[in-house]
């Protein structure tokens, strides 16, 4: 597993206050881990900072799983 | 009317948290107010407050994530949390859980707070200072507004009755206890959750209460010593931090499920000054009133009430008004009267106090007990009334009275008796 990938888990754990285990690729922040729509906005927020990029809303909307998140940031690293 | 009586009590405060353990303390003299930790007090005057011990729930003490989970607790300013820790408290202590709908329905909330959430504020204001307009938490809003107090308890427990809040500075928990047992005896709700929150204990607040020279400035060497109502030496009031919160029922209600009882709601009176934005009026003329209308609205004669707990703040000016409006008041009765500042042991919870201040009134009724005035070592004036200095007092106490008076010219006094 990347990086990346490693990170980005932590940061969903720390801030919906789930159990490590729950947070797998496939897992929805809202349908899965509990997390309301400002606890989305918080975490993408969170993302911004910790990978230092910058993620507009629109791609921010569309950012609804954790592999969304981790292939989204990859792709911002990598660019 | 239908008649209301606490069921339920809970507090956070600076002696402590749980209510038996809060008011063995406050009974045993001790103080809660000591030197300030948490910030740097270099540049302010006043450098001490009564703040919540740092400890396990099985001390007595305050490690917050006891009370909420990690994840929620960014969604709240601390005066949230406080609120939570003695609402918590208070559903718990009364047993009270509604297994239908409609009696969540019958079962509301009415928490508030004289400032809300003030350090939230202040720390949102930094980062937009700092251009971080965007880096705001989504979070911000809802942690700061006062009413989320009320909120989130009825979150947390699922009640859909009434949720309200009150915001009238010092008297604010007064107002919220007496208001929402008004929603009880108009058939508004069964059962309210009701009190008052605060957390002002934070750079802001203290440097905007030395602004407006409220605070005392001379005893930060002796922290214990420098709450002292109605003693020539006092030089302004400590600030405090916590919540109080009771669960107030209609008595029928209340009966059938055996719940325990503290005491009756005996009466509740508001009154304004339309005088100065904080000083009291020429012969505390509110507080007069206040404590009129109180006694009217319960049928309750001055002869009748045996101890009263103060609004008593440890202010030059503010003391010694009241103490005239309580002699004025009760004329020949005043002799024989008990009357404490409990601010003297815990500072003055601004939004809050009235709600513990409440709770202690119902538990002087329980216990037969005026708890002290500490500090009170010569008095500025004599007076008839027994102030209880040092000391708590076993003394039968069937009525007591409690007023709180808040910035504004805003005044409310509350009464609580034995449930017969």
């Amino acid at each position: 597993m990347s990086d990346i990938a490693e990170r980005v888990k932590k940061i969903v754990v720390d801030h919906l206050g789930v159990e490590e285990s729950k947070v797998t690729a496939e897992a929805s922040f809202i349908d899965d881990l509990g997390a309301d729509s400002l606890d989305t906005v918080e975490l993408v927020m969170a993302f911004e900072e910790a990978f230092s990029v910058e993620i507009p809303e629109d791609a921010a909307e569309k950012i609804s799983t954790v592999k969304d998140a981790i292939e989204y940031i990859e792709k911002q690293k990598a660019a | 009317m239908r008649r209301v009586v606490v069921t339920g009590t809970g507090i956070a405060c600076p002696l402590g948290l749980g209510t038996e353990n809060v008011w063995k303390r406050l009974i045993n003299g001790e103080s809660g107010i000591n030197a300030i930790q948490s910030f740097d007090v270099k540049d302010l005057p006043a450098k001490i407050a009564g703040q919540i011990p740092q400890g396990t729930k099985a001390e007595g003490k305050l490690d917050i994530s006891e009370w909420v989970p990690v994840k929620d607790q960014k969604k709240m300013d601390r005066f949230i949390q406080f609120a939570m820790v003695a609402a918590t408290e208070a559903v718990e202590d009364s047993g009270w859980v509604p297994e239908t709908e409609e009696d969540r329905c019958a079962t509301g909330v009415m928490i508030g707070s004289g400032i809300g959430g003030l350090e939230t504020i202040y720390e949102a204001s930094v980062q937009l200072h700092e251009g971080k307009a965007r880096r705001l938490s989504p979070f911000f809003i809802p942690s700061a507004l006062i009413n989320l107090a009320s909120g989130h308890v009825s979150i947390k427990y699922g009640f859909k009755g009434p949720n309200h809040s009150v915001v009238t500075a010092c008297a604010t928990g007064v107002h919220a206890i007496g208001d929402a047992a008004r929603l009880i005896m108009l058939g508004d709700a069964d059962v309210m959750v009701a009190g008052g929150a605060e957390s002002a204990v934070n750079p802001l607040g203290i440097a905007g209460f030395c602004a407006s020279r409220a605070l005392s400035t001379g005893y930060n060497d002796t922290p214990a010593k420098a709450s002292r109502p109605w003693d020539k030496d006092r030089d302004g009031f400590v600030m405090g931090e916590g919540a109080g919160v009771v669960v107030l029922e209609e008595y029928e209600h209340a009966k059938k499920r055996g719940a325990k009882i503290y005491a009756e709601i005996g009466g509740y009176g508001l009154s304004g000054d339309a005088y100065h934005i904080t000083a009291p009026a020429e012969g505390h003329d509110g507080a007069f009133r206040a404590m009129k209308a109180a006694l009217k609205n319960g049928g309750v004669t001055p002869d009748q009430i045996q101890y009263v707990n103060a609004h008593g703040t440890s202010t030059p000016l503010g003391d010694d008004l009241e103490l005239e409006a309580v002699e004025r008041f009760f004329g020949e009765a005043a002799r024989g009267l008990a009357m404490s500042s409990t601010k003297s042991a815990t500072g003055h919870l601004l939004g809050a106090a009235g709600a513990i201040e409440a709770i202690f009134s119902a538990l002087a009724v329980r216990d037969n007990v005026a708890p002290p005035t500490l500090n009170l070592d010569s008095p500025s004036r004599d007076s008839v009334i027994d102030r209880v200095a040092h000391s708590a007092q076993q003394r039968r106490i069937d009525v007591a009275l409690s007023n709180s008076f808040g910035f504004g010219g805003t005044n409310a006094s509350i009464i609580f008796k034995r449930a017969a």
